[in-house]
């Protein structure tokens, strides 16, 4: 494969197809059922999916969980058992100790391979035990980590109401009430927003972060009416056909097809509103299309850039190279904040690229690269890790942004990195979160500079075989 | 089916590899899909090797599942061969590819043909065995495959040559192993001192070549019973080697397995009398059996305690907790149902009751009910502890970050015993100042920061920013609520809404 950086005008698309590691889609449980807090979710593969949950999430097992494993044994894998007795057993049992709003389940590679109807059972229990279960097909087969709350969300885009029964309205918690709700009452509420068709904004996000974006839309007179996923299940916006909607994760494109597909709303293609850089250029997708004029946007990010906090971060990043191995799907974004953070980026390995749904993140990387006078890298779909490591080697990158796996024995060779996934739990999203997603990013180049002259840098004795 | 939060024992899988990569020079090829191959996290993260994880995931996607996977798992065993130079690649599938049921014996033949190397299937039932089971019979595969493969090489005699001086093998060290590292470090300075030559350590470490030289060793030993015990007695049954299955754990097993070593040796013709050494480690050199008698070990008379780990670490912690220490063992049990036997027969005189279970409830149940001043036990007795606010030490695994200390802590010898004399101590002794704060109101102060948040303000925070401001984890609120009001005092605001409470964040990147 050709590893020099691609200096010409458009962006060089490759795809390995090789062996590489990401985490389990699965692993998109521990963050939606903190996000769903009315929900559970009950995983249904085996002692290899159990075994790698306890381990990623640590220690939130212990703080009573709203997830757990159905885990199939030899019966279930031969066929002797009912999977539609075994699974209502189960499901009662989560009803009477946990008595959630929703129960998810989330079928793994091996429901896949034996080839479980999950959808028609969960149908048949639905009805039968008077509790909603939304299937997600969250497996390892189809799918690469992040990409499993795209088959959640996209699961749970289909349950969206068309309208908000208006004695319902009163009672919805939340951002209704809090933004629009019922203290400031309907006049003042029409003071502040402009008239528009309803948007819902899809992606799972923390709170804080749903806050902030909600209020930065606010200041243009963009009125969010909901978010997928809400904080309980039974505040799933609604949305009718013309709804627009807009995505705050590169993962989400099932989620975007879905929405549109079925649910007949407009998809508003934005870049993400990960760094000052994308945030306004979010926000400008959506007044865009919503026909609103923004004001002082530019003005926002220049602010933003120009805090001393930011400044003295991109002190550290400018003029340094950055080369992203793929885990999480946000490195098309990342790549595209650190090139407007002055980084020069030498390869992005991704595990897959929906071009449709990132069309507009990839336009403004390529209009990045442009503007800062780097050359556009290559965009390397199901890398190879062992060929990427070959190419780090050569390349010897300043930063090298990776998944777990890989980090520390590049570090013991004298390569500096940030795991990937610190990306995926870290409150990114906003102008706000620009400080937060630069000290990240800064940080192993901190401590490495830290620790510069004591002569610490390669700590395997000869150059070992990778 | 069953409804599963947690489990003490990984899949088959975990254990293959945890042998296979201990290995030097040997490669693993993971037949699996996208994720399931955690294993490299582990190493990394857990046991923060520095060394890439000789572990090649050999993706199972969509295409795969469709087309069938051999050309695709037989070019990646030959390109490993090719890139790395391997001894041996070990092919192994995961819960969920086995149930393709593919003919992975079929692969790994014609995967020989075109390697160099050699190219093994582990052979192992994923959904019969966990992961101890399933390292046990790895390793005991791949010794079998090396000592058969030298006899039909005629590298090996029926009976080979002893090594000149008494030496012995240790069995069962690996990686991803419970304090392993530092266990054999105190193994080898034990075996030092009473004369004994080391004749190989399998796996860590190890090179497959050098499996045929098993036989030279006069005795070996194994350290945990999970992982070694089928190879000890394949060589036995094979060579005629004895093997000392006593874990040398705690001042008395310690003991014991000195003289265990010394019988074989006398039987072998060597006069050895370590009496002496025992003595004098015991009484002035270790310092637990001093500390047994000390003031401060009277204190733990009697207290109650229970125990929960493997069937090894439970067991030995068990006899020292009421042999050493008078301390009173509630229960002792062990997620190693496959082995109630021995641990009933191990314990049962140490303890009231004997509870063989994998499921964790039914252990804090158990712990709840009895009540005990500490627990020994794994990290989700820990946890458990915590909830109940019971004290515990660790001392077994499943593995944590936690387990792999960067100062010296061995659990065997006598060097371990004196760690472990300080892990009960210091469990029990952290458990009595907490009770003491309690009393004393020491560590309150929660209530003092919640109650600044409206009081003796001059600034009004709306309804909507309180319940924002509450949302903050407690142990940074009081610093946001601060920073919030001095960037509202610069700008002259007297209300707070949820929007300066984030031009404030911003501002301070807080």
């Amino acid at each position: 494969m050709n590893t020099a950086l691609d200096s010409a005008n458009a962006l060089n698309f490759q795809c390995e197809t090789g062996n590489y590691h990401t985490f389990c889609p699965i692993s998109c449980v521990a963050w939606l059922y903190q996000k769903i807090e009315d929900s559970f979710f009950l995983v249904i593969g085996t002692k290899t999916c159990g075994y790698f949950l306890q381990n990623a999430m640590g220690v939130m097992i212990f703080a009573e969980p709203r997830y757990a494993m159905a885990e199939l044994e030899e019966g279930d894998i031969s066929a002797k058992l009912n999977d539609y007795e075994e699974l209502k057993r189960l499901c009662l049992q989560i009803q009477r100790d946990r008595n959630p709003s929703v129960i998810v389940w989330i079928g793994t590679c091996t429901t896949e391979i034996i080839k479980m109807d999950l959808e028609g059972l969960a149908q048949k229990l639905e009805g039968e035990i008077g509790i909603p279960i939304v299937v997600a097909r969250a497996n390892g087969l189809d799918y690469a980590f992040t990409q499993g709350e795209d088959t959640v969300l996209a699961s749970m885009a289909q349950r969206c109401p068309e309208q908000v029964r208006a004695e319902e309205q009163e009672t919805r918690g939340g951002l209704q009430a809090l933004f629009y709700g019922l203290r400031s009452g309907r006049k003042k509420e029409e003071e502040d927003f402009h008239k528009h068709p309803p948007l819902v904004i899809f992606g799972s996000v923390p709170d804080p972060v749903v806050t902030q974006l909600t209020l930065e839309l606010k200041k243009h007179g963009i009125r969010v009416s909901g978010w997928l996923p809400a904080k309980r299940y039974g505040e799933l916006p609604a949305i009718e056909p013309g709804t627009y909607v807009v995505g705050v994760n590169p993962f989400l494109s099932r989620t975007a097809t879905t929405l549109v597909r079925r649910k007949k709303a407009k998809l508003i293609t934005a870049p993400f509103p990960i760094g000052p850089d994308g945030t306004r250029a979010w926000i400008e997708a959506i007044a865009r299309e919503l026909g609103i004029p923004t004001q002082g946007l530019a003005e926002r990010e220049a602010e933003v850039w120009s805090h001393p906090q930011v400044q003295a971060y991109l002190e550290l990043v400018r003029g340094k190279s950055v080369f992203f191995m793929g885990d999480n799907l946000l490195e098309i974004s990342l790549a595209r904040f650190l090139v407007r953070c002055g980084m020069t980026v030498q390869e992005i390995g991704i595990p897959y690229l929906d071009k449709r749904y990132q069309a507009a993140e990839l336009a403004l990387l390529e209009r990045t690269c442009e503007e800062m006078g780097v050359p556009k890298p290559t965009i390397v779909e199901k890398p190879d890790n062992y060929n990427q490591i070959q190419r780090i080697k050569a390349l010897q990158p300043d930063l090298v942004i990776t998944g777990m796996a890989h980090a520390n024995p590049l570090e013991a060779r004298g390569i500096t990195t940030k795991w990937s996934v610190e990306f995926t739990f870290a409150q990114i999203h906003g102008f706000g979160n620009a400080q937060a997603l630069l000290e990240l990013v800064t940080r192993p180049l901190r401590r490495n500079a830290a620790l510069k002259g004591l002569g610490w840098e390669r700590l395997v004795r000869e150059e070992a075989p990778v | 089916m069953k409804l599963a939060y947690w489990m003490y024992a990984g899949p088959a899988h975990i254990g293959t590899l945890r042998v296979a990569s201990s290995f030097k020079n040997v490669h693993s090829i993971m037949h699996a899909p996208l994720g399931d191959d955690y294993f490299n996290v582990m190493r990394s993260m857990l046991e923060r090797e520095r060394d890439f994880t000789p572990v090649t995931t050999s993706v199972v996607d969509r295409q795969v599942l469709a087309r069938g996977s051999d050309e695709k798992v037989i070019r990646n065993i030959v390109r490993k061969d090719g890139e790395e130079h391997p001894d041996l690649i070990v092919v192994t599938p995961t819960c969920t590819s086995s149930i393709l049921q593919e003919d992975l014996h079929h692969f790994v033949r014609q995967a020989q043909l075109a390697s160099h190397c050699d190219v093994m299937l582990a052979d192992v039932n994923h959904y019969r065995v966990n992961e101890l089971q399933a390292a046990d019979r790895t390793l005991h595969q791949i010794v079998e495959f090396y000592i058969t493969k030298a006899r039909k090489q005629g590298e090996l005699n029926d009976s080979p040559q002893k090594t000149e001086r008494p030496s012995c093998n240790i069995l069962g060290i690996s990686s991803l192993g419970f304090h392993h590292a530092h266990d054999l470090r105190e193994l080898k300075a034990l075996l030092r001192d009473l004369d004994i030559d080391l004749n190989l350590v399998i796996p860590q470490g190890a090179s497959v070549h050098d499996l045929k030289h098993l036989g030279r060793a006069w005795f070996n030993v194994v350290p945990y019973r999970e992982l070694g015990l089928m190879t000890a007695r394949y060589l036995q049954e094979e060579f005629g080697t004895p093997s000392i299955e006593i874990t040398p754990m705690g001042v008395v097993e310690t003991a014991r397995f000195i003289r265990q070593i010394q019988k074989i040796l006398n039987e072998q013709g060597i006069p050895v009398d370590y009496e002496a050494y025992i003595q004098e480690q015991t009484l002035h050199i270790s310092q637990a059996a001093w500390f047994s008698r000390s003031i401060d070990c009277q204190n733990l008379t009697g207290k109650k305690a229970v125990v929960f780990g493997d069937a090894t670490h439970a067991a030995a912690i068990t006899k020292i907790l009421a042999r050493e220490m008078g301390i009173h063992v509630v229960w002792a049990g062990s997620y190693c149902t496959y082995d109630g036997e021995w641990f009933q027969a191990e314990v049962g005189g140490y303890c009231d009751q004997v509870l063989m279970t994998e499921d964790h409830t039914r252990v804090a149940d158990a712990i709840a009910q009895a009540e005990p001043a500490a627990i020994f036990g794994t990290q989700m007795e820990r946890h458990v502890g915590k909830r109940l606010r019971i004290p515990c030490g660790v001392i077994s695994a499943p593995i944590h970050v936690q387990d792999f200390p960067i100062g010296y802590k061995p659990f065997l010898g006598y060097e371990g015993a004196n760690q472990i004399v300080d892990l009960i101590y210091n469990s029990f002794t952290l458990g009595m100042e907490d009770h003491l704060l309690e009393i004393f109101g020491g560590h309150d102060t929660k209530e003092a920061i919640h109650k600044s948040l409206s009081a003796d303000s001059d600034l009004i925070w709306t309804r909507e920013a309180q319940a924002e401001l509450n949302k903050v984890p407690g142990f940074v609120r009081g610093k946001v609520k601060r920073n919030t009001e001095k960037f509202a005092r610069e700008r002259g605001l007297t209300e707070i809404s949820v929007e300066v409470m984030y031009a404030a964040k911003e501002a301070f990147g807080a």
